[in-house]
This record gives C-alpha cells, structure tokens and sequence, in this order.
C-alpha cells in the first residue's frame, strides 16, 4: 500500500498537476488590460476616501476620531469644531494617502456613514505631497453608499433644526416641576 | 486581615473593608458607577453585584451588592458567576436603556466609566426599542458643559458636589424616575470644585467646557507628570497637549496632596501657556533678534559690568533659582520677594524645622479632629486644602459611626448619623470665608487682633493669664473664645494649626508658632508632642526659594540700589509688584543693563534692555517645593518648537558658559551640560537637598531598556498632522534630559509615579483606571508617592515669641486673596475670569457709616504713595476700621500687595 | 594545389569561426529569448498574458530587461571578495557555454567532434557547481551563503545520478562520441529502451539548472534570491542567461541522448526539410516542457530533494544501469 501511494505521490500526482496546468493552454485569460479597458469595480471596493453629507446637505463628519484612532498607518488626522448650534464638526480633516493601506477600518469605524471608501484607485503622483488631501479635496456632495442616514437624528443632541426631543425615538423632555405620580 | 475565597482563589484583604474595594484592591474587575473611593458607597447603581456564600455547606449563595458588604474571614465570594454576571448584564441594560446614542460627538467618549462598564458587563445589544428620556440642557458657566440627557442617575455629581465639596447650587430634583441633576436655573456653577464633576460624573453628563473648544480625544493628547503652579500647595496635574497647544489640565493622583481632586483654578488656568500675548522672541533694546545674538549681548552685557546682580523668583524652580544663585553668588543674589515676605517665610522654616512641630500633608490633614485656622481664606489662597479641611470636620461623624458600628465607607447612613455635628474648625480671619459655615467658631477680626488672639490661645494653653496689652488688643470677646480654643485644641486627639503668608504678617506666623510649642509643651507626656502645622505660603515654589536664602542673600531694597551700578537678571520676576511704584521707577531709571526671562509682558520685562521668553512649566521640567517641604518634579509636556524660547535652566547655563571667561563662579556652572548634572548640583548645593536624587528618576532610568513614552499607546494622525507642511515625516523631537519619550512607544507598564501621567489600564479608559495603580484603594500609588520630603530633620530649641502691640492706625487696608484672578496667569484664563468674584474694597457697617460710604459708591483708597479706585462693598463680616482690598492682579498694577496691611485713607470718589 | 591546400585549411579555419560565433550568438540569443518564452508560457498557463506591450507579442521585452540590465549600476558592496564576487558569474556563464561546444547540432553545425564529448559534457556540468558557490561565499551575505551551501550539495547529489544514467546510453552505443550516439539512433530512439534513463536526466538537468520545483538555492521564500542576493545589473544578468543557456543545454543534450538529435522522418516532403529543423523542433518542445513543469511543481523541502536523490533516483539509476547491461550482455 506504501508502494502504491508513493507512486502516486511521486509521480501520479505531479504529472497530472503538470497536465492541470497544460489544460490551462486554452483558456482564456481572466486579465483585464486595464489602462485600455476599465475593469468593474464593485461599489465595495475599498479606493480613494470621500466624506459625504447628510441627506439635507450638511457634512456628516462629527469630528468623532474614531477613524483616526482606527488608521493602522495613523494617516487620518482631524480636529473637532462645534458650531453655535452643538453641531460638531471637522475644522479640519486630512489624509496622508501617501501613507494609506486602503483597509477601510476608518469606514468600519464610522459612526455616522461620513468616510466611505470609494471604486477609485487611480490617485498617482508624481510629487508626493500633493497625495496630502484636505477636507475640501475629500468632502463630496452627496450620501455615498448610504442614501437615507442622518446621524443626529438619532444622536439625542440637539442641535439646529431639531430641538430636544424631536429626534427619531425620543420622548418630549421631561419636565422637571411636573410632580405627578 | 481576612482570608477570602474569590471564584476559588484565596486572598487576603483588610477586615471590614467593602468588598467592591477589596476586589478592586486585588486588581480584580468588578463594575460600578456610584461608589467613589474618596466618598464611600451608597450602594444606588447595583451593578457592583457578587455572590456571597455563607459558609462550606452554603451552595446556593445570595447576591449582594459589593459596595455594601464588608469583608468578613472565611467568606466566599463567586464573581465571575452566570448569575451575577447576568444580573450585572441586566442592570447595565436598564442603565443603558435611556442613554443617547451620541458617544460620538461626547466629551468623554474614550474616557468614560460608562463605556468600559458596559463592555465590562458585556452588555453589547441595546434590546430597548421604545422611546428615549430626553431632557433639558442647563448653561452651567464657562466651565462645565451640561448634557443631561446621558445622566445614569447614580449621584455621584450631587455627592461629591453637594456632601464632599459643600457647593450648594447643584442638586438632584424633580420626582419619580425623572430626576434631574442641575442647578435651579441657568447659571454659573459656584463651587471651586466644580470642575472634578468632569472626572467624577461616569458618563458625559458634566464635561470639560475648555477642552471642548479645541476638542481631542484622550488617546490623542500628549502628557507629562506636572505640578500645578496655582498655590503652594504643589497639587499634582496632568497636563495634556496636542499640536503643541496645552489643551486641558487633569487630576493626576497624589495619595498624600491632591488625591482625586483639584480646584478650578489648577483645571482651567492653562490659556496664558497659549496666549498670543505670550512673549515668543528675544529682543535687544527693543529689537527682534535671535537667541545666540540676545545670549552675546547678555554675556558682553554682564562682562563689562563686572558682575550681576540676581533677582529669583517664588514662581520659577528650585533649579533655576539655585542656579541663578551660583551663577551671581550668594552675596549678589535676591530672592526677588520683598523683605517682610522673606523674613516671613525664615520664620515660617524656623517653625517648620522645630522639633515640637510636625509637617503634615493634606491626606493626614483629613485625619485632624480640631483645627485652627489663623487669618487664612483657604478658599482663596490654598483651595485644595479648604477641601481637605471640610473632610476633617468629619472625623467627628466617623467617630460616632464607629460608635454605632456602622462601616465609615457606608457614606449615606454616617451623613444621616451626624446630621450636622462636625469636628471643632475655628475659623479666624479677617472677613467671612466660604468655611465659615462648617466651623464651629468663627472670629472676624484686623490681623493685629489675630495675632493677639492667637497669642492669647497659647498663653492659655500654657496655663497663664494673657498679658495685658493682649488683653488689651483684644475685645473682652475674644479672650474667652481664646480660652475655650485652648480647651478644645488641648482635648483633641489630633489638632491642627493653619497658618499664612496671605495678610503679610509675621507676627501672625510667630503667633501659629507660639500656639504649636504651647499646644506640645501642654499636652507632652514624657514623650514630646509634636504640634501638627501647615502654612499656606504665597506661591508654589516660596519654601524651596526660602530654603536658598541665606545671610548674604540681598534685600529687596538693597538690590535695587546695588542693580543699578551693575547688570540684573530678573529671573520671572515682576518686581513691581513688590515695591511701591515710585521705588521700582526710579531703580529703572538707573539700571541700564537689565536682562529679563518672562513668559508674559510685564513692566519689569519692559524695562529691561535684553528680554528673553521664558518657557512656561510645561515646557521645562523643573523641581518646585510645596508648603509641606515636598519636593516635587513637574516634566516638559511637550518640545517647544520656537528656538528662542528655552527652558529656564538651560538659559542661565548657556550665560554661564559664555561668561566663564570673566565671572569666576560661573566656571561651575559651564561644565554643567544636562539636567541631570543641574540635579546632581542642586543635591550637592546644601545638605538639605541630600535626598534630591529620590525626587524623580534621572534621565537614564529606563524600563527594559525602554523610555517612557508621553503618548498614549493609541496616539492617532502621526502620519497625518504635520502632513499638510511636509508630507515626510519628521523625527520625534528628542528629550535627552528626562526619562521621557515624545512618541508612543515605551514602556507599557511598570512607570515609576513620579513619572507616569498616563492613567490607563487595559478595559479602564477613564481615570477611573487610578485603581489599578494603588498599593490599596484611595492609598498610595504603587511604588510610591512622588516627591520628597525635604524638612526631615528637626532643631530642637524651644520657639519664643513675644507678642508686640502693633500701632494702632485709624483705618487699615488689608489684602484680600483672591482666587480667579490672582495673578497673570489665571487673568489669561476665558474661562476663570468670567468667574471672578467682582472686584471690591469691603468694609464693615460701622466703617462705612463713619466715613458716609454707602454700598456701591466708588471710593479711592490711599496707601503711602500709591492709591486705587474700587466700589465699596458693605460686609458686615469686615471688623471695624478695616478696608479689605482684593489682591488680584488689576490691584496689583496699581498697588503692591506688599504694602499691606497699611494705613490707608478713603475718599469717596466724586461721580 | 599548394594553394588549394591552404584555401583550403583557411576555409575550414574560417568555417569554424563562423560556426562558433554563430553557435555562440544562437545559443546565448535564443537564451535570452527564452526568458521572454517562458514568461509568456507561464501567463498562458496562469490565465494571463505575460509580457506583452514592449514590441509584438512584448518579444522586445527580452531587449527592454537587457538594456536595462546594462544600464544598471555596476555594483560590488563593499565586504565582498571583489575578485571572486567577479569572477563567480563569468564561470557561471562559460562552463554551460563551454558544455554546447560538443552539442551535435546537425551534420556540419557543431564546435568540435570529441570522441569523449559526453564526458566533456558532464565535467562542464561538474564545473558550475563552483561559480554557485564562488558567488555565495564571495558576497559574505548568509542568504546567500546558505544558497551556495544548497546549491553545493544539490549539484554533487545531483551530478552523480545524472552521469549514471547516461551510462545506458553508453552501453547502448559503445562510445561517448555524441555523434555518434546520434548515428546510432537511426534506428530508434534511446527514450524507448532508456526511458528510465531519459527520465532521470530529465529530473537531473532540472536539478542542475537549478530551476523550480530544484531552486532551493535561490529560494525566494527563505532566501531572498539565494546565492545572487547581491548581484546586481550586468553580474546578475550573467547568472541569469547562464541559468537559460544551462535549460538549453539540458534541452539539447536530451535531444542528442534520448530524442535521435536531428534525425528526423525520412519519408515525402519531410525528407527535404534540414535536419537542423528537427533538432530545435525537439529541443524547443524540451524547453517548453520544463517551462511547464516550472509553472506546475512546488518547490520540495530541501531534505525531501535529498531524500529523492540519493533514495530514489541513485537505486532507480542503477537499476536501468543493471537492466541496460544485462540486456546488452544477452
């Protein structure tokens, strides 16, 4: 039985690999010749970084840090601003795409749907520090992947537009004189 | 001690101990929100849940709240069960139940207690789908930043705010499961203390208004151990930076100062480190230059003038001082302080240093049943002690709960026990204090009587009849209070004397010490009592430039006459402030090569023809000396970039090695190279510095070979922040003169405390992570508390003072601390001023009617030479014949607080 | 008639020059050329294409990597052995350039006749077993020392059943004349009665070359390139081509043993066309042959690839050497 499995193991099974691979004459080739064509990219896959807006316009970024706290290559790096209604927001927000693994953890790491990762990888340059983006180069016009989110909404913070109370699930305040039972 | 079986493991703990803290204590996880270490347990969030089992046959157990349990021998205790776990699942989940989902945009995301609780719990699906409680938001000053919608209800803000700190507008109200923590309306919190709720409230309900202006995570903000430059108390702080701006200013725990609490002004005043008025280049006459040129003009400067003179300062370090000293000599050196200071911190030592005198920090001060309190508003003057002092006035409460049996962790029913018995606090000052109403004496009266009154306890103490020109200094009042003080100070089991710097008297001070050898030859049994003191000085570094003077050390006056035949380095040092007006313009009118190191502008700067910018003490690393004699190292928090601005001791040592050629004594200093040779000069400088070396690690301790690093291990954007000006990134600036590193990368364990700022520990985010570094709960750090004592040694002649009448006067200034606005740095603070009292001359009822001032009325007050304009407050606390003026920085442009108490003169100032 | 003579010696002077120029030119072009076969080979066979922008089909490819290749720093760090980290690479280069001087190709192509020419063959083998270990030891790096050390024993393990199995062959024929052993197959091919003989050289010359799936020497994996991990430009190159030239020859000599060199059939049309034909027909079918094997087998663990050699392939060796001699012997 030894026998018969090293002859198989020795030569059986490298010869027929070898004709697997001599199958593979005939195939045809899965590449895609890319700068001549373009490939499909699905809309999960993980390009060049964009913050979006809420659907009434406004940006989404909280100014959180969780995405710069999730970079493995620490290339995120914003500071927090609030505006006179609470609303928080980046003052600024900058990515070192120099430095950028495309992983997407910031997009994981997102609690309000504001960094997506989007299908566009051809961002080369010949002078690497214009791959430095600020907000104005990251920030687009529009939802991204997730049309209908609004982070305050359901925040519990108020802020304009949307007093204590009118989020989504929130009971009116609670009126602290009321002393019934 | 007990032996306890936890899941199946022995240990020991202390008997009677709560078991939340006794586990906590063994370095086990055990979640809570209510429980405070400094404020016991009430036993109101029930999520410290454990099983206790009776006994061996015991196997069903009971589950009972940890908090409230005391540690029994022989007990068994399941912690990791299913069944408590889940209890503690489902309390959290209830907890949870009405708490936002807005931990993105909260203050104490990645630092809050609630967070690490919930995953500790593992509570990780919100099953709740109904509506949420929202409530109302409060202004609660420029401070605190309110946002009730995430309150837990466990109390812990009206606890500590209302029982442990005594604030009275912040309460819980409204009723049923509506409950609302705030003030009756939009206000200003006034408490000093307000601003430990950001650290005592576990969730986001109370944050840091300051930090939120510039907001960071706490991942993302740089620290280094501090020391607070606020008072001479030497609280231990945390400063944090980000992007080379201080960005708040934490509690770092000091088992024997601070422990887990700091006043307001050690929190919020950080703003003058990054104000723009902020000096930032050198100047020559006026002209911007580089520091290698300021540094030529300075050596040329002080080479023709031959020598120099030297004026230190209470605000810089023991280093930079010392070395100002050495590089001078002693016999051209001033400490910069007016001489009736000087002499009253010689004397404040002298009575430190005597063998019937015992220095005692704030810890122990907690544990002194009868104190008295000797012409100092320590809610002005040494905040952080006032706090200590209302904890003392408890031992009478835990007195009668270890009557009654009842554990003095159980926090509500030893409250409900004492209602309002409190030890004996006799307050004695000039006008009401803020603790006034916890003493059980208040004495309103002019130092001069203080002072009789303080020489009048120790004449009863020693048993005699007080002399008559006390009595006679005295209202017939006052001598029998000094009598029944005497009593009580004599029964106690551990009386206290505070004293001060504040009113600028010496015989105030000589009056504490004449009370501290009475009180110890009274109550000396064979064995000598030694008399438990503590001075509130002036600044935080006043007893480490104390301990430099010595008989050659030039008088204030002197130097000015003396500076202007030579050059003068004014080290820090507003001297302005310490002299009438007229004296200072007139020595400028002479000195004509003065070389000034300030942080800020000042009029003394001003005249200087060399100005250098001073790094401020987060910037340097330095050794201040607080009022118990402890040394105490404060570290750079970040690299200044700026090449101009240098740390204080390299300064004087770059002079000393361009002027070596000329200057004999400055050859020392020239060879001095790093801090570490600075430290090994200073310990070398005097035998009471023999101990220096224990005050911090030098530069090259190491953990396994690694720094320690000064960023969290999380610090995010290193790639990013300085992206935008040059996409390569640069080398982390490097401190060869500490054992601390400018990066993330170090030691992850094991710091020594005197160098770790970082309190963090793996699934405790918030400082709630102190536990795990602890001998015990609310003890010492492990390792040690930092710093060094420095007045170990005591002398042991009998201290004699005799009591002088002063002269009489028709009316007296006095200087009335100040704590908001005290000095330049707090001023600079948006925050802190916003929150100072209003300015105010108070007077009494009497004084004001004899003088026809009503409430109000602007009057202009006359001392010597110099005058100020202030609106009369009518105080009926004021004693008679007395104007109490605030000494804040606005009085101190115009009127040096040196000169009082004063005679003065009071014009009504015609509208 | 004197002057015939001497005409006559300077053409077959001058013959010979044209033919080793020409053999040298073709051999190290078509090695060269390979390069860019056998990275096309492989993207075919891995559902790609390979190199294909730099010229039709990417042909110039093999130009593009030579310019390259030149145009590269002529570097020699600084605590190598200079003199042997130079020397390494020409050995590498001339032992399998020298080994084709006795490849048969056709009638009248072909450097020399020797009636030892297979043992010429081998001892050149033998011979570039030092170039691997020269280079590793000269560049005082441990990849590239533990690669020499590889190659230096797979090469002698090797060697050993590759001469071995020739001796079939040998016996067959009676001489070590390649020519000759080619004349002799006229009648049929050696791969028939040697087969297990063809199979072990096949596996050897592999070996020898130092190709995949017998490339521990260079073992990217663990090695980074083994012992040429620090050449570079021009050196490498010599490394490289020689490895080519080494699967040509390989090629050919199975060709010339096993496959009737350039005999070719001898009926219709076919008959016309020249036998050099059939020589590079069977030879370029070889190469492909081990360029497919290339892009199928693993690479063993090194003492697996012992194992094989001394367990497997030495008694298997002897045994066609024990077969082969009874048979000719009845």
């Amino acid at each position: 039985m030894r026998i018969l499995y090293l002859i198989y193991d020795y030569i059986v099974s490298n010869v027929k690999s070898v004709w697997d691979v001599f199958s593979h004459t005939f195939t045809k080739a899965d590449t895609v010749e890319y700068p001549d064509e373009m490939p499909y990219l699905a809309p999960r896959f993980r390009g060049r970084i964009v913050l979006t807006r809420d659907p009434d316009g406004k940006e989404r970024c909280v100014a959180c840090n969780l995405c710069a706290v999730s970079c493995p290559t620490d290339c995120i790096s914003l500071q927090k601003a609030e505006d006179e209604t609470g609303r928080w927001y980046p003052e600024f927000f900058r990515i070192n795409f120099s430095r950028c693994v495309y992983c997407g953890l910031c997009e994981e790491a997102c609690p309000t749907y504001s960094i997506q990762l989007t299908p566009d990888f051809e961002m080369a340059e010949y002078n690497r520090q214009n791959m430095v983006y600020e907000k104005e180069h990251l920030l687009i016009n529009g939802t991204g992947k997730y049309p209908n989110y609004s982070f305050y909404n359901v925040s519990g913070k108020a802020v304009s537009g949307r007093k204590k109370g009118e989020g989504v699930n929130e009971a009116p305040p609670v009126d602290v004189k009321s002393l019934l039972p | 001690m007990a032996n306890i079986e936890i899941d199946g493991k022995h240990y020991e703990v202390k008997e009677g101990e709560n078991l939340l803290e006794a586990i906590l204590g063994l370095g086990l996880d055990l979640p809570y929100f209510c429980w405070h270490p400094a404020m016991g347990s009430v036993g109101s969030c029930r999520q410290c849940a454990i099983k206790v089992y009776q006994d061996e046959n015991d196997t069903r157990g009971k589950i009972l709240m940890g908090c409230m349990t005391p540690a029994k021998d022989g007990m068994r205790i399941g912690l990791e069960e299913e069944q408590v776990s889940d209890f503690r699942d489902h309390c959290i989940e209830v907890t949870m139940a009405n708490h936002p989902h807005d931990c993105p945009v909260c203050e104490e995301g990645g630092e809050c207690h609630l967070q690490d609780v919930t995953i500790m719990s593992e509570h990780t699906t919100r099953r709740y789908r109904g509506k949420k409680k929202t409530y109302e938001n409060q202004y609660l000053g420029p401070c605190i930043n309110h946002e009730m919608n995430r309150c837990i209800t466990c109390y812990r803000c009206v606890r500590f705010y209302k029982d442990y700190a005594g604030g009275k507008d912040l309460a819980a109200m409204a009723s049923r499961e509506n409950t609302y923590f705030g003030r009756h309306e939009d206000g200003c919190l006034e408490s000093i203390f307000s601003g430990n709720l950001v650290e005592v409230c576990p969730t986001g309900v109370f944050t840091d208004k300051t930090l939120a202006r510039s907001y960071n995570r706490k991942w993302d903000l740089q620290t280094a151990p501090s020391i607070c430059q606020g008072c001479s108390l030497g609280c231990n702080i945390a400063p944090a930076e980000r992007q080379g701006k201080i960005k708040r200013i934490t509690n770092r725990y000091h088992g024997e100062i601070n422990g887990y609490f700091i006043c307001d002004k050690g929190r919020f005043a950080y703003d003058h480190i990054n104000s723009d008025l902020r000096l930032r280049d050198c100047f020559v006459e006026n002209e911007k230059t580089s520091y290698d040129e300021a540094l030529q003009h300075t050596v040329k400067l002080i080479g023709e003038a031959g020598s120099c003179i030297g004026f230190g300062s209470e605000k810089a370090s023991m280093e930079e001082n010392l070395l100002l000293k050495a590089l001078v000599g002693s016999k051209n050196f001033c400490s910069g302080m007016p001489a009736a200071r000087e002499q009253q911190l010689k004397e404040v030592l002298n009575i430190y240093k005597n063998a019937r005198t015992e220095l005692i920090s704030l810890k122990a001060l907690e544990a002194c049943d009868c104190i008295l309190v000797l012409g100092e508003d320590l809610m002005a003057s040494a905040p952080r002690m006032a706090l200590s002092v209302r904890q003392a006035t408890r031992n009478l409460s835990f007195e009668l709960a270890d009557q009654t049996r009842i554990p003095r962790w159980q926090d509500e029913a030893v409250r409900t026990l004492a209602q309002n018995e409190r030890s004996p606090l006799i307050m004695a000052t000039v006008s009401g204090s803020e603790l006034d109403e916890i003493a059980s004496e208040k004495i309103h009266a002019a130092p001069a009587q203080l002072t009789a009154f303080g020489f009048a306890v120790a004449a009863s103490l020693e048993g005699k009849t007080c002399l008559p020109e006390i009595a006679e200094t005295l209202a017939g009042e006052l001598t029998e209070k000094a009598k029944s003080v005497a009593a009580q100070l004599r029964t106690a089991k551990k009386p206290l004397i505070i004293g001060g710097c504040s009113l600028n008297s010496l015989a105030l001070i000589q009056a504490c010490g004449q009370i501290a050898t009475a009180l110890s030859r009274a109550r000396s049994n064979g064995t000598v009592f030694k008399t438990p003191v503590s001075f509130v000085l002036p600044e935080v570094n006043s007893l480490g430039l104390a301990l430099l003077l010595d008989d050659h050390t030039l008088k204030l006056e002197e130097a000015v006459q003396k500076g202007s035949e030579k050059a003068a380095i004014f080290l820090r040092a507003d001297i302005y402030k310490h002299l009438p007006f007229e004296v200072a313009e007139k020595m400028f009118s002479s000195i004509s090569s003065g070389i000034s190191f300030s942080e800020l502008p000042n009029r003394t700067a001003d005249k200087c023809k060399i100005n250098f910018p001073a790094a401020s003490f987060v910037e340097q690393e330095g050794t201040v000396v607080n009022n118990e004699g402890r040394a105490q190292r404060y570290f750079e928090v970040y690299a200044q970039a700026n090449p101009s601005i240098k740390e204080g001791w390299r300064n004087l040592l770059n002079i000393a090695k361009g002027i070596q050629g000329s200057l004999a004594q400055a050859k020392p200093l020239a060879e001095l190279a790093c801090f570490d040779d600075v430290s090994h000069f200073v310990r070398n400088s005097a035998p009471v510095f023999s101990t220096w070396d224990q005050v911090a690690p030098d530069s090259k301790f190491r953990i396994a070979g690694m720094k320690i690093p000064r960023q969290p291990h999380r610090y995010s954007g290193r790639t990013s922040l300085q992206a935008n000006i040059k996409v390569a990134e640069n080398k982390a600036p490097e401190d060869s003169d500490s054992p601390l590193g400018f990066t993330m990368e170090g030691a992850p364990t094991q710091r020594p405390p005197a160098l770790n700022a970082l309190t963090w520990s793996p699934g405790w985010n918030s400082n709630e992570a102190i536990n795990k570094f602890q001998d015990e709960i609310g003890g010492h750090l492990r390792g040690g508390d930092p710093g060094v004592l420095l007045l170990r040694e005591k002398q042991g002649e009998d201290l004699q003072f005799s009591f002088t009448k002063a002269q009489s006067a028709e009316l007296v200034a006095v200087s009335q601390s100040r704590l908001f606005d005290s000095c330049e740095l707090t001023v600079l603070s948006a925050a802190l001023v916003q929150r100072a009292d209003i300015r105010v001359a108070m007077l009494g009822e009497a004084t004001a009617h004899k003088l026809g001032i009503q409430d109000g009325d602007l009057i202009n007050i006359k001392v010597g030479k110099d005058g100020i304009s202030l609106p009369a407050l009518i105080d009926r606390s004021v004693p008679e014949n007395l104007v109490s003026i605030p000494n804040d920085i606005h009085t101190q442009n115009e009127l040096s607080a040196a000169l009082l108490p004063a005679p003065c003169q009071i014009v009504r100032a015609v509208s | 008639m004197n002057d015939i003579g001497t005409s006559a010696v300077q053409s077959t002077w001058l013959l010979n020059v044209v033919n080793v120029v020409a053999i040298l030119v073709f051999v190290v072009g078509s090695a060269a050329f390979t390069t860019w076969v056998e990275r096309r080979m492989l993207g075919i066979w891995q559902d790609r294409y390979g190199p294909n922008r730099v010229g039709p089909f990417g042909v110039l490819q093999v130009l593009a990597d030579m310019i390259k290749l030149l145009w590269k720093e002529d570097w020699v760090p600084s605590f190598a052995d200079k003199f042997v980290f130079v020397v390494a690479p020409t050995i590498a280069m001339f032992v399998v350039v020298a080994a084709f001087a006795v490849v048969p190709v056709a009638p009248g192509i072909g450097v020399v006749d020797l009636n030892v020419g297979l043992l010429f063959f081998l001892a050149m083998t033998s011979l570039g077993v030092y170039a691997v270990m020269f280079g590793a030891y000269a560049s005082d790096n441990k990849y590239a020392l533990l690669g020499g050390l590889r190659a230096a024993a797979q090469m002698v393990s090797y060697e050993v059943f590759m001469g071995l199995s020739l001796m079939g062959v040998v016996m067959l024929t009676g001489t070590f004349n390649l020519r000759e052993i080619v004349h002799a197959q006229e009648d049929g091919w050696f791969f028939i009665p040697q087969f297990i003989g063809m199979v072990i050289f096949f596996i050897a010359g592999i070996a020898e070359s130092h190709r995949t799936p017998f490339d521990l020497p260079e073992a990217e994996h663990e090695l980074t390139a083994g012992f040429h991990t620090e050449y570079s430009g021009m050196k490498f190159g010599m490394f490289f081509i020689g490895e080519y030239v080494s699967v040509l020859l390989t090629a050919a000599m199975m060709t010339v043993l096993f496959f009737g060199g350039w005999l070719g059939p001898t009926w219709g049309f076919l008959a016309y066309i020249p036998p050099v034909f059939w020589f590079l027909l069977k030879a370029g079918i070889l190469v492909l042959l081990m360029i497919l094997i290339r892009g199928s087998l693993p690479r063993p663990r090194y003492d697996q690839l012992m194992a094989f050699g001394w367990k497997a392939m030495l008694p298997l060796a002897m045994v066609n050497l024990l077969i082969t001699a009874v048979v000719v012997l009845l």
